[in-house]
């Protein structure tokens, strides 16, 4: 087990990038714990599965290094980096018995009968195969199999890091939900260092204790479930996380007001001077439709998804959404809606923006 | 349900019965009608029975025959499957020289059958072949004409030039559906470049080979024309296969009766070989399965 260093790390496909956009992954500087559970976030291109890709030793990197520990590991094969990687569809050796096929990597490394027999029960009451370990692999459900991919990985004690590549791709919905939490336990259990990509934001988020978000070959946040929600750094992860994302405006800030078309927001704190061009945030769960005083807003729709309803309306001519709690009466002569305070974020030219110290109103 | 019970829809797989008939059926009864007959022209028919039959099973040109078309269908299987693979194995994945590689592969599978007994019957010959007049310049003693042992080679080195490549992009198609993700796990895996053959490769490839071994079983076992032309079934009898003998038998020495009965036996014979051989290799596929 080991922390993982990716140290001025950068991608390009091209034998010779220039501009920033020749790459695919933008350089970033990280460090991840040792045992720690990372989601790699981000919708389709976003460079992150290139990323995975450098860590398991499948992309060298064009530029900057690999750290596994203190051990520089960029120029290493995948073999000799001991890491497990479970695959977007499920790979098992079909021929192979499920027993075969979990003792197959520390059989390959020559170690003896005895180890390899007690690792492989471990591991197969581990992810609950106990009863199948004679069958055929080859049969077996995609869940099964992709059990067996995971279990072929944590066989090895010393593995570095387990990697997944959208694991839950083709397995069951009713599956799905199984195999993560499952999957959440052996993180408990073994502590072994997990990087997850998905580009399915209630995976990452349940999985993960960091989250890491992508966008654009760049690495825009990482943090825990909360600070993508409470503190998006980017408007990307302001409107990728949440359903729906955040609303978002174009505003002018003063102090600790924020004006947008002639009308006032106060703010719960009090910013700097913003350059560039600046943002407001705001979650749906964090607006209310009132009839007091407030912004004007035009109904459009209410969505009942159950559990609360979304509301859809326009404000300034620009889509808006609002969370109502599930009781709450709509009236007619609710047309404004009034923010709170101290859950608006600022942005400038897409970037959050941290209010003064001691600005609070 | 409200559903009227109507079975017209049989009616539509009338026309593939009229063609199966007229293609295989009907020309198929004249030879039952000759293997249980016996005839001197002039449509006159004695009945037989299965007299034909019976002396067809205690021939020994029979015999003899079907131990050759046996011997030479094991050593083409024995040949060119582990050679397709293999050849398979080492071409291109992609780029220029993987469908460069494809082209010239699938050349000698276009030419016709005739012509290939032709181009080898010339490559061989000793006074003026490249092949035959090559062997006899380096002192090698070759004759294919009348030498029993190198009419069979020649037989055999040309069926693997003419039929390697068919099992060879058979089994090219198999290991091309191979997603990259198998032999990543396996590098993960430490597994050995035999492993990776043995349990991905070939597992994975194992739907291609059933057929290809069909095929050229079924094409091995009936094989006429080449070496028709190229040794004519000699020197002797040493390449008188089962399809040569037949002709020379009915053609030749005009026994309709015979040689019916024979061919009858014959089309059994490859008929419960590929059906045992099919039924075989799926029933241990399922078993795998289970």
């Amino acid at each position: 087990m080991a922390q993982i260093t990716l140290k001025n790390l950068a991608h390009s496909y091209l034998p010779n990038p220039q501009a920033e956009a020749d790459f695919a992954l933008k350089e970033m500087d990280h460090v991840w714990q040792d045992g720690g559970a990372y989601a790699l976030l981000g919708s389709s291109g976003c460079g992150k599965t290139t990323l995975l890709n450098i860590i398991s030793g499948i992309v060298r990197p064009s530029h900057g290094r690999v750290l596994f520990g203190a051990r520089d590991v960029t120029d290493e094969e995948t073999a000799a980096r001991n890491i497990a990687q479970v695959f977007q569809f499920p790979v098992v050796y079909d021929t192979m018995t499920v027993r075969e096929n979990l003792a197959f990597p520390l059989r390959n490394r020559g170690m003896d009968a005895a180890y390899i027999a007690a690792r492989v029960a471990h591991i197969a009451q581990m992810i609950g195969m106990e009863d199948r370990l004679n069958r055929k692999a080859r049969g077996l459900t995609a869940d099964a199999k992709q059990k067996i991919s995971l279990g072929r990985g944590m066989v090895r004690e010393d593995v570095n890091a387990i990697l997944f590549d959208e694991p839950l791709t083709v397995i069951d919905p009713h599956m799905k939900w199984e195999l993560r939490t499952q999957l959440k336990q052996l993180h408990r259990q073994l502590g072994h260092t997990m990087i997850y990509v998905t580009h399915d934001q209630t995976e990452a988020l349940t999985f993960a204790d960091k989250v890491v978000v992508m966008y654009d070959g760049r690495v825009v946040q990482i943090g825990t479930p909360e600070e993508l929600f409470e503190t998006p750094a980017h408007t990307f992860v302001g409107y990728f996380i949440g359903s729906p994302g955040m609303n978002l405006m174009e505003a002018t800030i003063t102090g600790n007001r924020a004006h947008l078309n002639g009308c006032e927001v106060s703010l719960g704190a009090s910013y700097a001077p913003v350059a560039g061009r600046s943002q407001i945030g705001i979650r749906p769960e964090y607006c209310s439709l009132t009839s007091g005083a407030g912004l004007p807003v035009t109904l459009r729709r209410v969505e009942d998804v159950g559990r609360h309803r979304i509301i859809r309306a326009d404000l300034f001519g620009q889509a808006f959404n609002m969370i109502a709690p599930e009781g709450m009466a709509i009236g007619a002569d609710m047309t404004r809606v009034v923010f709170a305070p101290d859950k608006i974020n600022v942005f400038a030219d897409d970037w959050r923006v941290a209010a003064q110290a001691g600005g609070a109103v | 349900m409200d559903k009227t019970q109507n079975n017209k829809a049989w009616f539509l797989v009338l026309p593939v019965l009229v063609i199966v008939a007229f293609s295989a059926v009907i020309p198929l009864m004249t030879v039952v009608n000759y293997s249980v007959n016996d005839t001197f022209g002039e449509n006159e028919f004695f009945w037989n029975g299965l007299g034909w039959f019976e002396d067809m099973i205690a021939s020994d040109r029979m015999h003899s025959a079907l131990g050759r078309q046996v011997l030479f269908s094991a050593i083409i299987l024995a040949i060119e499957v582990p050679l397709g693979i293999f050849i398979a194995l080492h071409m291109p994945k992609k780029g220029f020289w993987a469908s460069f590689c494809l082209v010239l592969m699938a050349l000698p599978l276009l030419i016709p059958f005739n012509v290939v007994g032709t181009i080898w019957q010339i490559f061989g010959r000793v006074d003026i072949g490249l092949l035959g007049h090559g062997l006899a310049s380096l002192g090698v003693d070759y004759n294919y004409t009348n030498d029993a042992l190198d009419a069979w080679i020649t037989i055999i080195v040309m069926d693997v030039w003419h039929w390697t490549s068919l099992v060879a992009l058979l089994c090219y198609a198999g290991l091309q559906s191979i997603p990259q993700a198998y032999y990543q796990a396996a590098r993960i895996d430490q597994a050995s470049r035999w492993s990776v053959f043995r349990f991905i490769e070939l597992p994975k490839m194992s739907g291609v080979l059933l057929i290809a071994v069909l095929l050229r079983f079924m094409d091995s076992f009936m094989i006429y024309t080449e070496p028709f032309v190229v040794t004519g079934g000699g020197p002797g009898n040493s390449t008188t296969f089962l399809s040569i003998d037949l002709v020379k038998m009915a053609v030749g020495q005009f026994d309709l009766g015979p040689a019916a009965a024979f061919s009858i036996m014959y089309f059994l014979v490859i008929l419960l070989v590929s059906w045992v051989f099919y039924t075989v290799m799926t029933t241990l596929d399922n078993a795998e399965t289970k």
